[in-house]
């Protein structure tokens, strides 16, 4: 298949001004006639469908929570990155630009990454005008901060709930829509499939997640904005629902996945405590400001209280590893140092998968109080989940899962190789190449939602006949037939097997084998055993109770089976890519000292698999990536 | 690490029917575990015993997305302070102990399933003005609009309501009025609400008289169920902001600016 990314000519600066202004308009009058489906209300779903309603166009909008508001976007805690140069630090478009390609591993598309640069600026505008409460000086103006390691001060922040603000702004400007009438808006209600008529999608069949009704949607366009897949691991950071069925199910019906296996974790989550742990919880990595990360450096020491443990007796690994970044070094950097300090038998905590996190240096230095002051909601977290006072002994933290940058793959204009199919947010794969830098997934949902689409999707409406396939056509019937199907199956099934312990097995594996560092034998490993997992599935999953009503069971059947069938891809795209870049460590592929070692003549490429009715052979496209701005360079944080 | 030996009474419920409380024996639960995943290790023991698993909301479970909602012995989020279920850790029951679990109640938040319960009426009172009208694009930079930092964090207080309900599920009356001057009360406070400002006090409130939830009689338990500590000040707040609209409507101003908008 030939990919065609679309990207505008010009200099790299000019794209995206270019772009819109030879992007089509379409008559205000025939805006009306036009139905987009949007899956999705987090920033990139609430965003894109309130826009496109204040555009005139006609939208229903999809989440499986009870509220838009509740999308997975509101656990963002950190902060939302902007070039607004408000500090006069020497920030810019290009800066933030060049971190953002830099910062992905040079794995991210250039154009893309410079529109979302560009548009930045005015998210921030937009959120402040919404009523967003953004942290403010004494003087009135925005406040920020440096987060994540940025040179630059180019963070802006709610207390310590960005994600809930930004998403409560999006979120009323949705509502405002929902009273205009521009939006009907459908909670609790679950996509599980795309409708695609002559090879361009149009519509969706979606089940009821309170009276189980499974119907379909007919629409002119449909955006997919669902979200990432790190719950393919089972335990992550994210919340409990998030999934990757939407863009597994439009996968199968063609939509090329891309690098799925660039996953971020990280490095400052609370350790895994037993068996009945059902997710992982961030804390936010400006911790890492003030907190030093040791471990003890004899294996005799780690079942002492740290406080028995002498200084020349710990092991400060990234001050010692990175002396000029330290315990600020890159997530994924300092998720893989813990990773190997625990590997060699020097973790602590149950199960010897922790590292201590110290503050006794800066309280030293600063008093209680100031900590309190900075940290304060965290150390209560803290405690809160593990019973334990940081301010008297130092935190314990793991890395985690926590961000997905692979997804389906979009050319310039967001929309896939199925035309009609837009997919934004963390769904897609465009902007964050092999890794992603904090406080930028926030900006691209919003750029997504509020600044591209709108634009982008006349594009593609400009050729389209509005209103021309309605739910009467034949494909639409087929699919809510295999929806259908597929439920009674699952509760017809006589097995012993709950859901989840087929889940908790396919994240365990996938952990271990496709998680902070991978290697051929792992990864071969793996391929084998999730068919397998898969087989066993199907005939021994129970699922008991109703398809006729609320059934949290059945909803999680249906999204555990469709993370059996992405984790044979996580995995082969995996092995496949042959170098390290960001979040995808091949152990085979590292320097000496154990960096990251890409290869950049051969693996210069996003990979978009492509579904061929079997899962273990898929077939790989390639889009080449090609640097005109920024040059290629190792990522050295040392 | 030690392990609870529990008593639970669980409310199950099917949507339309009368409901009642199920014993479920407990044993054998470990301290660090959530309430929640308590209550996923009694799932997968109905699981494996061939019924049905008790359904109840969730999803971040860190406290945030407001969809936990269980009444844990008869307090709205169980009986720690500031803390949502989902953030409450069995180290804070002792063994033995028995426990009731029931869904938020309120007329306003019918019962969906067992523990699930409908929350729509927020999210219609918030459609009736919960926004400021401003369409994506048209905004003045940012900081050519200072607000001063006391002005910001007074309204961050307010916007850490995360639509949880458990104020409603506290109170005598089954009154939303902590939620809605939390909501009103935000966007009242700050610049970019005032144009508004009258339009959306009359139309929340009015929205939530509709929606059945009761009257306010300064009861205060809503304060202390809250998981965000949201203070009944707003109650307060909103009373006078609903005051001066109110009025104005009277003498048809409201309705004036209201019907200008087109
Ligand atoms: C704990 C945590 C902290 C974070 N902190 C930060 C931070 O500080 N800064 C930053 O920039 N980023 C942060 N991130 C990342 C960022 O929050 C997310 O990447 C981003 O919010 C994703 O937004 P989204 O709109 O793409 O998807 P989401 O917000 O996940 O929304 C997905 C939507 O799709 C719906 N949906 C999913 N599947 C279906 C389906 N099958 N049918 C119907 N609806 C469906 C859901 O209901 C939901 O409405 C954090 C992430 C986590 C987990
Ligand atoms: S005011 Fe408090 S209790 Fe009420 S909905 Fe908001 S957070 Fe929940
Ligand atoms: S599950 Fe999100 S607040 Fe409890």
């Amino acid at each position: 298949m030939s990919l065609n990314s679309n990207i505008p000519s010009g200099p790299m600066a000019m794209k995206w001004s270019k772009h819109k202004q030879d992007s089509k308009l379409i008559n205000p009058k025939n805006k009306r006639k036009f139905t987009i489906l949007v899956v999705g209300s987090g920033l990139a779903g609430s965003s894109a469908a309130a826009t496109l309603s204040e555009l005139g166009y006609k939208v229903k909008c999809f989440c499986f929570q009870d509220s838009p508001r509740r999308a997975h976007s509101i656990a963002a805690q950190g902060g939302i990155n902007a070039a607004k140069n408000y500090q006069n630090d020497g920030d810019s478009v290009h800066r933030l630009f060049y971190d953002t390609v830099k910062g992905g591993d040079f794995r991210a598309r250039e154009s893309n990454v410079h529109r979302l640069a560009e548009v930045s600026v005015s998210i921030i505008d937009q959120c402040v005008a919404q009523g967003v409460p953004f942290a403010r000086e004494y003087g009135g103006m925005m406040a920020n901060r440096s987060f994540g390691g940025a040179q630059v001060s180019r963070t802006f922040y709610a207390r310590g709930q960005t994600g809930q603000q930004l998403l409560l702004g999006a979120y009323s400007a949705l509502n405002k829509e929902i009273a205009a009438g521009g939006v009907q808006m459908f909670p609790r209600t679950e996509m599980l499939d795309v409708v695609t008529v002559d090879g361009h999608a149009k519509g969706i069949v979606t089940r009821d997640l309170v009276t189980g009704k499974i119907e379909s949607h007919a629409g002119d366009a449909v955006l997919l904005c669902t979200g990432g897949y790190g719950n393919v691991f089972y335990l992550s950071t994210n919340a409990m629902g998030c999934n990757v069925t939407a863009t597994w199910r439009a996968h199968r019906k063609g939509a090329l996945f891309a690098n799925p296996c660039y996953t971020q974790i990280h490095p400052t989550c609370i350790p895994v405590s037993g068996e009945y742990q059902s997710k992982l919880t961030l804390m936010s990595e400006s911790l890492r400001n003030d907190g030093r990360i040791w471990v003890p450096k004899n294996a005799a020491d780690v079942g002492k209280p740290a406080a028995q443990i002498p200084e020349a007796d710990r092991d400060y690994f990234l001050e010692r590893k990175y002396p000029s970044f330290g315990n600020l070094a890159p997530r994924d950097i300092s998720s893989r140092a813990a990773k190997e300090a625990c590997d060699a038998g020097l973790g602590v905590g149950p199960g010897g998968r922790g590292v201590y996190l110290d503050f006794a240096e800066a309280i030293g230095q600063f008093g209680q109080k100031t900590i309190a002051e900075r940290y304060g909601n965290l150390f209560a977290m803290y405690e809160k989940i593990t019973g334990e006072n940081g301010y008297k002994q130092p935190m314990r933290i793991y890395p985690a899962v926590h961000y997905t940058m692979g997804g389906l793959w979009v050319d310039y204009n967001l929309m896939s190789n199925l035309p009609g199919l837009h997919v934004l947010g963390e769904a897609n794969f465009s902007d964050h190449g092999a890794n992603r830098l904090g406080a930028s997934a926030l900006m691209q949902g919003l750029a997504d939602g509020y600044f591209v689409i709108p634009t982008t999707i006349a594009n593609y409406l400009v050729h389209q006949k509005p209103g021309s396939v309605t739910t009467e056509h034949p494909e639409f019937k087929k699919a809510v037939e295999v929806c259908t199907a597929q439920t009674k199956q699952f509760l017809n099934n006589k097995g012993k097997r709950s859901v989840d312990s087929f889940h908790r097995e396919l994240g365990l594996l996938v952990w271990d084998k496709c998680g902070m560092a991978r290697d051929k034998a792992g990864l071969t490993e793996a391929l084998k055993r999730i068919p397998e997992m898969r087989e066993e599935f199907k005939t021994n999953v129970v699922v008991p109770g109703s398809g006729n009503a609320c059934n949290p069971e059945l909803e999680k059947a249906g999204r555990v089976a469709d993370f059996m069938e992405f984790g044979e891809l996580l995995c082969l795209d995996a092995l496949n890519r042959e170098e390290s870049c960001g979040g995808h460590f091949r152990t085979e592929h590292q320097y000496p000292d154990g960096e990251a070692k890409r290869d950049d003549e051969n693996f210069s490429y996003a990979a978009a698999w492509e579904y061929t009715g079997d899962f273990s052979k898929p077939t790989l496209n390639k889009e080449p990536l090609i640097f005109e701005e920024v040059h290629l360079a190792v990522r050295s944080y040392k | 690490m030690s392990q609870l030996n529990l008593h639970l009474k669980v409310w199950r419920q099917n949507a339309g029917q009368p409901g009642h409380f199920q014993d479920i024996e407990a044993p054998e639960i470990p301290d660090h575990a959530s309430f929640l995943e308590m209550m996923d290790i009694i799932n997968e023991r109905l699981i494996a015993k061939g019924q049905e698993p008790v359904a109840f909301d969730h999803d971040c479970r860190e406290g945030i997305c407001g969809m936990c909602s269980m009444q844990i012995n008869g307090v709205p989020h169980g009986p720690e302070k500031a803390t949502t279920t989902c953030q409450l850790h069995m180290r804070k029951f002792r063994t033995g102990d028995t426990i009731w679990v029931e869904p938020f109640r309120a007329k306003a938040f019918p019962v969906i399933k067992d523990l699930v319960v409908n929350r729509g009426a927020f999210d219609r009172i918030q459609q009736a003005g919960g926004f400021v009208t401003v369409r994506t694009g048209a905004p003045q930079d940012a900081n050519a609009l200072p607000i001063g930092k006391e002005v910001a964090d007074a309204a961050m207080d307010a916007a850490a309501c995360i639509g949880c309900g458990a104020c409603v599920a506290a109170c005598k009356n089954a009154s939303a009025m902590l939620f809605v001057s939390a909501k009103a009360g935000q966007l009242n406070l700050l610049p970019q609400g005032q144009p508004e400002k009258d339009r959306r006090t009359l139309g929340m409130v009015r929205q939530m008289d509709k929606e059945g939830f009761g009257n306010c009689t300064n009861q205060y338990e809503c304060e202390a169920a809250c998981p965000k500590e949201i203070s009944v000040r707003w109650i307060t707040k909103l009373n006078r902001d609903y005051a001066v609209a109110a009025v104005k409507d009277a003498f048809g101003n409201t309705r004036k600016e209201a019907g200008g908008g087109d």
